[in-house]
């Protein structure tokens, strides 16, 4: 009896343990990650704000209202805003073309080609190719303009999109077109009134993530563009310096959080109308 | 309403696959038709060919007056119901039994009215606001067939449309199926590898192999008489026994055991080797020792329900028997067999053709 009961209490112990050292473990993970949100969050309403992370001496929305007196700083948002944008409007229609193309014809050697640009992709938006890139931007004249740095950023994300909504369509029954084509639907109408709705949660998260993609670039914007005026969001952080010479992080933080709201917004509405969650249409 | 003509419709896939071997056949009008055959045969290779999903390498199809072959899907005036269904997900009921009006412009009045009155005739009345996530899988077949009935077309195409359904689904929808074809009159062509499936609804079936229609025929003809051992194989729902025999002397000597001979042996020579197809349903099982029977021992006996196959060993070969139920023998108890000399199908052993 007391033999069980040991083996009983022995048991209990170990598990209380492993779940302290669990906890521990993601206390110490969260922690981390946590802090820069909270200094962000913080930094922002603080009137005097350091490195710490600390509650507000002198709670004030002085930084917000710098923001509006920095002749750039709400003119990048709008800038990225019309890169994601555009950016976005390429990827999404081409890459579904693609992908759907991709997805039903017999093309020999296609699943390289797609491993392939895949590959490459990583490499045209890379530090490696912005020479290349400069001057071929440069050439064509499309230095410092809108129109060069969405190419490049779209040029950058539509293998990485194309790879991603084959997949998606892939899951796709092709009874479903050839049930419409039966009834007589010309391809045109099959796209619009089958294969895009079935694949819109595809097609939205590859919206968002291309998005995200634009909303955060750095370099290739930073090479391109010459105006300050045309500066996106990104780049524009890298100026915010007092005239010492030190970094303005009442500035920096307060711009960070509106920086980063668009993007945890548009998060969170993918995720509740489509949950993120790659299916076709048909029960499993 | 429409016959259909297939003239040497052949389709061979990359890879030099034949999928069709120069087929001929013709469908006649308002005919329920069963293509029937093991997967990989051809038989929706066929079908997707008559619906114009595939383009034939050779020969022709003509449905009713016209021919078709080059005409693309939506113009050949078929409707096709998918094994899957194909129900479009994002469209409620009454949308997708209506989304084949739409593609002909039908004002959306007119193609709602529609829509819901196939629906209702078809006993979907109250689910016409669900989307077919939403079904059971015998409402998304009803859906299916709903939306082939709402564009009136002058041809039905089935893929194996009953085989996503569970057994006893499957009984009740079989029913169905044949009642609404009967009262629509429209030639229909079905695909199913089952063959009770086909037995039971076809008017005439095609049994295919490898591209090729081994047998066409009423289900009788299919069953009382399958044309080769293929078709003897395939057909019934406990297995054809096949015997390896040798014609002498006027008889068939089975294994060293004499049958008595139908008239059909007469036209061929002693010593042709030849198969001896009997069903076990054919053939019957005594207790006691008689003139002319195969002795045997008891092997094997499955329950069928209201009989069971009794499987009895007789030298080296293998002998299926049914019997009524309450009246089988143990196993391992000696038998004897008496197969139904009128039900005694001889084919050669050389190609499996029927000789008699």
């Amino acid at each position: 009896m007391t033999a069980v009961n040991d083996s009983d209490g022995v048991r209990l112990a170990s598990t209380v343990v492993r779940r302290i050292f669990f906890y521990v473990l993601i206390g110490g993970g969260t922690a981390f990650f946590a802090l820069p949100l909270l200094w962000l969050l913080s930094a922002s309403f603080d009137d005097t704000p350091t490195y710490a992370v600390r509650v507000p001496r002198h709670f004030s929305l002085g930084s917000f209202a710098e923001i509006g007196r920095n002749p750039y700083a709400l003119r990048s948002l709008l800038n990225s805003t019309v890169l994601a944008v555009a950016t976005m409007a390429i990827v999404v229609t081409a890459a579904a073309l693609a992908a759907y193309a991709l997805s039903r014809a017999r093309v020999p050697g296609r699943d390289a080609l797609l491993y392939a640009l895949l590959l490459l992709s990583s490499v045209v938006t890379g530090t490696a190719a912005m020479v290349p890139i400069f001057l071929l931007i440069f050439q064509l004249g499309l230095i410092d303009s809108n129109v060069g740095v969405v190419l490049v950023l779209s040029g950058g994300l539509l293998p990485a999109a194309i790879f991603l909504l084959k997949d998606f369509i892939d899951t796709i029954p092709r009874s479903y077109e050839e049930s419409a084509r039966v009834f007589g639907a010309s391809p045109l109408q099959i796209l619009r009134h089958i294969v895009v709705p079935v694949a819109r949660p595809g097609l939205a998260t590859i919206g968002v993530w291309t998005v995200v993609q634009v909303w955060g670039s750095f370099l290739t914007p930073f090479i391109l563009l010459r105006d300050p005026d045309k500066q996106p969001a990104a780049v524009l952080v890298r100026t915010f310096y007092t005239e010492g010479g030190s970094p303005n992080l009442k500035l920096i933080a307060a711009f960070s959080l509106l920086y980063s709201i668009p993007v945890v917004l548009m998060y969170l509405l993918a995720w509740s109308r489509y949950g993120f969650r790659f299916h076709g249409g048909i029960k499993s | 309403m429409a016959a259909i003509t297939l003239t040497g419709l052949t389709k061979e896939f990359p890879g030099a696959v034949r999928a069709l071997d120069a087929l001929d056949l013709s469908i006649a009008d308002g005919e329920f038709f069963a293509l029937l055959g093991p997967s990989g045969c051809g038989k929706t290779t066929l079908l997707r060919t008559i619906a114009g999903l595939e383009t034939p390498t050779a020969g022709t199809v003509r449905i009713g007056e016209r021919e078709v072959t080059a005409l693309t899907p939506g113009a050949r005036d078929v409707a096709m119901v998918f094994q899957d269904y194909a129900l479009f997900p994002h469209m409620t009921v009454l949308d997708n039994i209506a989304y084949p009006l739409r593609i002909r412009h039908e004002p959306r009045q007119a193609r709602t009215a529609r829509a819901e009155s196939v629906g209702e005739h078809l006993g979907l009345r109250a689910l016409m606001g669900r989307r077919p996530a939403e079904l059971s899988g015998g409402q998304q077949q009803r859906v299916a067939l709903a939306r082939a009935v709402a564009c009136r077309p002058s041809v039905f195409l089935f893929d194996e449309p009953l085989s996503n359904l569970d057994a006893r689904l499957r009984l009740e929808a079989r029913t169905f199926l044949k009642r609404l074809q009967r009262e629509l009159g429209v030639t229909t062509v079905f695909v199913t590898h089952d063959q009770a499936e086909a037995l039971a609804l076809a008017d005439r079936i095609a049994v295919m192999e490898a591209g090729q229609i081994r047998q066409l025929g009423t289900p009788r003809e299919v069953f009382g008489r399958p044309a080769n051992t293929f078709v003897a194989n395939f057909i019934g729902s406990t297995p054809m026994n096949l015997l390896p025999a040798v014609v002498s002397g006027g008889a068939l000597d089975l294994g060293g055991h004499a049958l008595p001979a139908p008239t059909v042996l007469s036209t061929l020579d002693g010593g042709e080797k030849v198969t001896v197809g009997v069903r076990p349903e054919y053939v019957s099982l005594r207790r006691s020792a008689t003139e002319g029977a195969l002795p045997g021992s008891v092997s094997i006996v499955e329950n069928l329900g209201t009989s069971s196959l009794v499987t009895v060993e007789v030298g080296d070969l293998l002998i299926g028997a049914t019997v009524p139920e309450e009246d089988e023998p143990e196993a391992g108890s000696p038998v004897w067999l008496v197969p139904n000399p009128d039900r005694l199908l001889i084919y050669r052993a050389a190609d499996g053709a029927l000789v008699g």
